[in-house]
């Protein structure tokens, strides 16, 4: 018995120190693909705000975007779920697949979409409800109101949004009186208990202390096991520290787009790097 | 890639600016030490012999002085991209200039043994030559760092195969000088070892080559073959 523990030990570590020399690079040839965008192009009224995009996002990886103000970085995000579609003048052209399928196609439920490419903002949002209830309120729109099934939902994704410890004992208090960083993680779990296949994350850290945000960021890091998270954010070292993809845009455009420790130590684009390292262009 | 432009953040321009600055001055430095050390090696000049070894210290304080100010750097301005691979870079390049430092040392005190006994005939002529070559490989390695030349810093990496096949060359000399004369056994291992030190200063000059090509290209060509290093680079002006 011990002797075959012993050789199995011996086995695995081989295993380990042939894949750490190999180090773990990325490839997007390896992924399962998402989350396909082709040629997309989106204007507000006259105004072009996208140009000719064309990217791949990876399932159960985190894909950062990141670009100065005004880059279109918000603006693709939203299109994933299409939430552009609130605004009238906005138009599009191109596709998006979400699983091979165009989203934007007219017999798409729009509703079903958002279930399944759940959303978080910058500020975080909870419902002047309870903390349970803010939780449950997906569900009860689906119409499941059974208690223990809810209950259920509830603590796990509280648990999965690391807030359980902190709440268990006041489920029942308004989310109102939760902290900022508390009520951010609430709203992950909220979007996260209705089980989605996307995760978009506009901002989710930038109003919170640094503390907070290592939370949200150690959540990220936890929730990519189970979704596909895309996230837009300012801070380009929180992008360097969650995300497995990063993409820069730059005036609509996407300028470069590649695995993150690549893009971090070695761009392509002069672009990137002039971004990345706080240059003047 | 290595941007010419400048950073929004003038201090951060400067305190980069400034590490190079630092590692320059400590190649220099470097530098003279070789070569002084090589000097008192075919001259027997032991009061040169002791002045290298006096300039270590100063070595050591920029080592130790640059290393502080990178990880200043990386603390407080978390670099990214070429900004990073030059600090990175630097850090790694002052360490093999700081063994360069303690090699020349290693010749001071061969020196300083060598000049209480008879000089040889030859009067350590191959020793000249291999000690020039190495002081002109490490005088381009620096030019390569001062210009961030890549291409410069690839030939000056193929020079450190001449230099291995002229320390063999040496070594086997010696070998024939301990056969034919075996007094000249002790000086001759003092010689050796100060061959070995010159050896040592070329491998340290060519991974500050290595070094170079990292930081300008953002390849790492360490434990690559020549031909190998050179396709990197070509790949990566393309």
């Amino acid at each position: 018995m011990e002797a075959t523990n012993s050789q199995q030990t011996t086995a695995a570590r081989a295993i380990d120190i042939e894949s750490l020399q190999r180090g773990q690079k990325l490839d997007m040839a390896n992924e399962t693909i998402c989350l396909e965008v082709n040629n997309f192009n989106l204007f507000y009224g006259k105004k072009q705000a996208l140009f000719d995009v064309n990217m791949k996002i990876a399932k159960n990886r985190v894909t950062a975007f990141i670009g100065p103000s005004g880059c279109g970085k918000s603006t693709l995000l939203r299109s994933f779920n299409r939430m552009n579609d609130l605004i009238d003048s906005v138009e599009i052209s191109g596709e998006m697949l979400l699983d091979g399928q165009d989203l934007n196609k007219p017999s798409v439920n729009v509703a079903d979409l958002r279930r399944q490419v759940g959303m978080v903002f910058q500020k975080p949002n909870p419902f002047p409800k309870s903390i349970y209830e803010n939780v449950a309120y997906g569900l009860r729109l689906q119409g499941i109101n059974d208690r223990s099934t809810l209950d259920k939902v509830v603590e796990k994704s509280l648990k999965g949004a690391a807030l359980w410890d902190e709440v268990k004992d006041r489920l029942q208090e308004s989310a109102m009186g939760m902290s900022g960083g508390q009520q951010q993680r609430l709203v992950i779990a909220r979007a996260i208990a209705i089980e989605p296949e996307v995760l978009l994350l506009d901002e989710p850290a930038s109003a919170l202390d640094p503390l907070s945000t290592l939370k949200i960021e150690e959540l990220i890091y936890e929730l990519k096991e189970q979704y596909t998270i895309v996230i837009v954010t300012h801070n380009m070292q929180q992008a360097a520290r969650v995300s497995d993809y990063t993409a820069f845009m730059y005036m609509g455009e996407l300028i470069e787009f590649g695995a993150t420790d690549e893009l971090f130590t070695n761009p392509a684009k002069k672009q990137t790097e002039d971004y990345i390292t706080g240059r003047y262009g | 890639m290595v941007t010419s432009s400048q950073h929004i953040s003038q201090q951060f321009e400067k305190e980069l600016q400034d590490i190079r600055s630092l590692v320059l001055a400590m190649g220099g430095l470097i530098e003279q030490q070789v070569a002084n050390a090589q000097k008192a090696l075919l001259t027997g000049d032991s009061e040169l012999a002791r002045s290298v070894i006096a300039l270590d210290e100063d070595v050591n304080d920029f080592e130790v002085r640059i290393d502080e100010e990178c990880i200043q750097i990386i603390a407080l301005r978390q670099p990214t991209a070429s900004d990073l691979r030059l600090v990175a870079g630097i850090l790694k390049t002052i360490t093999d200039l700081e063994r360069i430092g303690d090699e020349s040392v290693n010749i001071a005190r061969m020196a300083m043994n060598l000049s209480e006994k008879d000089r040889p005939k030859k009067n350590y002529r191959e020793l000249q030559s291999m000690g020039n070559h190495i002081l002109g490989m490490l005088r381009d390695a620096l030019d390569a760092f001062a210009r961030f030349d890549a291409e410069q810093a690839i030939k000056v990496a193929h020079e450190d195969q001449d230099i291995d096949s002229e320390y063999e060359g040496i070594i086997r000399q010696l070998i024939t000088y301990m056969m034919e004369d075996p007094r000249t056994v002790t000086q001759a291992i003092d010689m050796m070892w100060s061959a070995r030190a010159l050896e040592r200063i070329g491998d340290h000059a060519s991974n500050i080559c290595e070094h170079i090509i990292y930081l300008v290209e953002g390849k790492d060509v360490r434990h690559l073959s020549l031909e190998k290093m050179a396709e990197v680079v070509r790949e990566g002006k393309r």
